[in-house]
């Protein structure tokens, strides 16, 4: 097979991961800080791309366009979601609060089914059929604008943990939570804030997704099922894992269904999970536990 | 307040229970009329599709046909049926759980379900209940190879369609000048996927086709993207795409074409998919140009007209294909066995419908008639092409209304 195969196959393979990996650093940002897994991360990727997909078909508002407008309303929908149902579930067991989001992902599944109907639909931008070309190389327009879009988000979420008062608080929280509260953190509203920034990157995550893919409501579980293999591979609670995890996956995806056989290609990824999970328990870049 | 006594509101007497008695031998002496019931009553028939999940489109497509039949049958002279519509959502257990559900309802025959998986669940339930249940849409072989007495398909088997498809390639190549080299066959991992796959292996060797199949690609029918199928595809160079496939990856995998720039010699479809309603409305001047070889109709029988007519008059637009023709056709077996049964009784219908014998239809061949099995083996299949939205029948020459386009105009200059 020609070399330039192997190169399409692999740059589409990367930048679906990178979009991925955004999705995954919702869920790494939500379960660094607040340690709460997040099961209904899927879900609420799909809430975004119907969003996406309403705009599209009503008003012909571009996705891209409205990634942030829906960014901000997810990032709204997960404020709300922590301080009125997770919250109370912070100091109870695990299981607990894994039974809380299970529910809230099978009531986001149900009621997107009884709104939008369980078949597929798209958005079809003006450039769906656009395409680069580059000697050799044939890039998909919608994935190059998706992952690009997905390294500028992430750049301006670790900025913003790294350089701004309340990601630094939020980074403090997930540190030490007992000397965040001594110190006089508002602890409760900055975990609100975290899971709705984790929220609005998943929301991010499901605008340029759409551009990719077909949106039913029996996506969520698929996806929720993947960003866990994700920030599994690439180190829970590691926002660069969740990243590397992303591209790492879409690449492996990509290439194994060019070399194997495409129907098997999800089968790749999970045996990545198991070689990360028997030679490095903590994630590619995750941190030993102490 | 008080409470009554039951031994004053239940108090079972020598009289009460005779009375008691009398009805229910009455109820049990009128039962027979509620299961057969007299002609004039119309038979009740369970319609099973997909209207919903990944097969969404075709099932919405095949209840076109549905919507049209009762007028048609009356024109005909035939009885009119009471359709009781059911969702199987794509899924085989679904089918399963609905076909039983509709004869617990009542229903006297059933009628779907698009799909082979599908169809053989409810093939089991039916052969269970002793319903007779007529297959509009499925080819997988093992269906009728069961000895199943209550199964009847008016649709070929996987090995009849892939037949019909060679002799008809071998009729557009020679119309065409055209003579491929190589093909790379794409195929759904479902079961009528694999069933086509396996037929393939089987039939192509006894004819002696121009191409060969350098590359076997399987895939799943539910992908959201076929990205990297196409690359392969692309990769190994062949002259033309062979197809099995389903609808919503036949639009995913056109877009997939016109992304990565490849315009093949020809898509040569051997399934669903390509020639559907949406499949044309979806991507308009892009739908342009495949090539399906699939079971049809003849657009020159009269029936045909006539069906014609009636969907152009209930669904404006909409070209008439494979999901309505077999799915009418169904429903007029249904029909036909009622009238010359006289009954609804399952049996009497079962031995009616193993003894149809039409011959003013619509699909491409002598008529429907069942063999033992209660497999329609006179089926014949045809060559079809998409031209300007709409659907010109290629192949073969007796039932053609015009002549193949070849080759496959590209992509990026449709305009």
């Amino acid at each position: 097979m020609p070399f330039d195969v192997y190169l399409n196959v692999a740059v589409g393979g990367v930048l679906t991961g990178l979009v991925y990996g955004l999705m995954a650093l919702g869920l790494s940002v939500i379960f660094g800080v607040m340690r709460v897994v997040n099961f209904a991360h899927g879900e609420m990727m799909t809430i975004a791309m119907y969003i996406a997909v309403t705009l599209f078909s009503a008003f012909h508002l571009d996705p891209l366009i409205m990634l942030v407008p829906i960014a901000a309303v997810l990032f709204a929908f997960g404020y709300v979601l922590q301080v009125r149902l997770i919250n109370p579930f912070i100091t109870r067991p695990d299981t607990s609060q894994f039974l809380l989001l299970v529910a809230v992902a099978i009531i986001i599944v149900n009621l997107l089914l009884i709104v939008f109907g369980p078949d597929a639909r798209t958005v079809q931008a003006s450039y769906a059929y656009d395409s680069f070309q580059l000697g050799p190389l044939i890039v998909d327009a919608t994935k190059l604008y998706a992952g690009l879009a997905a390294i500028v988000v992430a750049i301006a979420l670790f900025a913003f943990f790294q350089y701004s008062q309340i990601g630094i608080a939020i980074r403090a929280c997930a540190d030490n939570y007992t000397g965040a509260l001594v110190v006089g953190l508002d602890v409760k509203h900055l975990y609100a804030l975290t899971f709705g920034i984790g929220a609005a990157c998943v929301g991010a995550a499901g605008v340029m997704m759409v551009l990719i893919v077909d949106v039913t409501p029996a996506l969520g579980p698929a996806y929720t099922l993947l960003a866990f293999v994700i920030v599994i591979t690439g180190g829970l609670g590691s926002m660069p894992g969740a990243l590397v995890g992303g591209v790492l996956i879409g690449l492996t995806e990509a290439m194994a269904g060019l070399l194997f056989t495409p129907s098997a290609k999800s089968m790749f990824s999970f045996a990545v999970l198991v070689l990360v999970l028997l030679f490095r328990p903590q994630g590619i870049m995750g941190k030993r536990a102490a | 307040m008080k409470r009554k006594s039951p031994s004053k509101t239940a108090r079972v007497t020598r009289r009460t229970f005779t009375a008691g008695l009398g009805a229910a031998g009455f109820v049990a002496g009128s039962a027979p009329f509620n299961i057969v019931r007299a002609q004039g009553a119309a038979l009740k028939v369970g319609v099973l599709l997909p209207r919903s999940g990944y097969q969404a489109g075709i099932g919405q497509d095949c209840q076109r046909g549905v919507d049209i039949t009762n007028g048609i049958l009356k024109d005909l002279g035939l009885p009119s049926l009471q359709i009781m519509n059911a969702d199987t959502e794509t899924n085989v257990e679904v089918a399963r759980s609905r076909a039983e559900k509709l004869i617990g309802e009542g229903a006297q025959l059933l009628v779907g379900a698009f799909d082979s998986g599908q169809s053989s669940a409810i093939a089991q339930v039916a052969e269970q209940k002793g319903i007779p249940y007529v297959i509009n849409i499925a080819a997988a072989p093992p269906i009728t190879e069961q000895g199943y007495k209550f199964v009847f398909r008016n649709f070929p088997t996987a090995g009849m369609i892939l037949r019909d498809a060679f002799v008809d390639q071998l009729e557009v190549f020679a119309a065409t000048g055209a003579a491929p080299k190589t093909a790379v066959f794409m195929h759904v991992n479902d079961t009528f996927g694999t069933a086509m796959k396996g037929g393939i292996g089987a039939v192509m060797p006894k004819f002696n086709m121009p191409y060969k199949i350098v590359e076997t690609i399987s895939y799943d029918p539910a992908a959201r993207d076929l990205s990297v199928e196409i690359s392969k595809a692309k990769a190994t160079g062949a002259d033309v795409l062979l197809m099995v496939s389903r609808l919503n990856d036949a639009i995913l995998l056109t877009r997939e074409l016109v992304k990565q720039r490849w315009t093949p010699m020809a898509v040569l479809s051997m399934g669903p998919g390509w020639y559907e309603d949406q499949y044309l409305k979806t991507l308009g001047k892009l739908s342009d140009g495949p090539l399906s070889f699939a079971p049809w109709y003849d657009p020159n029988k009269k029936l045909s007209k006539q069906l014609e007519a009636a969907l152009a008059k209930a669904h404006p637009g909409v070209n008439l294909n494979t999901n309505h023709v077999y799915t009418f056709e169904a429903l007029l077996v249904a029909a036909d066995a009622y009238k010359r049964a006289s009954s609804s009784d399952p049996k009497a219908l079962a031995d009616a419908i193993r003894k149809t014998n039409i011959k003013d239809n619509v699909s491409i061949g002598p008529g429907i008639q069942f063999d033992a099995k209660g497999q329609n083996d006179k089926i014949i299949g045809g060559g079809i092409q998409n031209r300007g939205s709409k659907l010109v029948t290629v192949a073969p020459k007796a039932a053609a209304n015009g002549k193949p386009e070849w080759p496959l105009k590209p992509y990026d200059k449709r305009g």
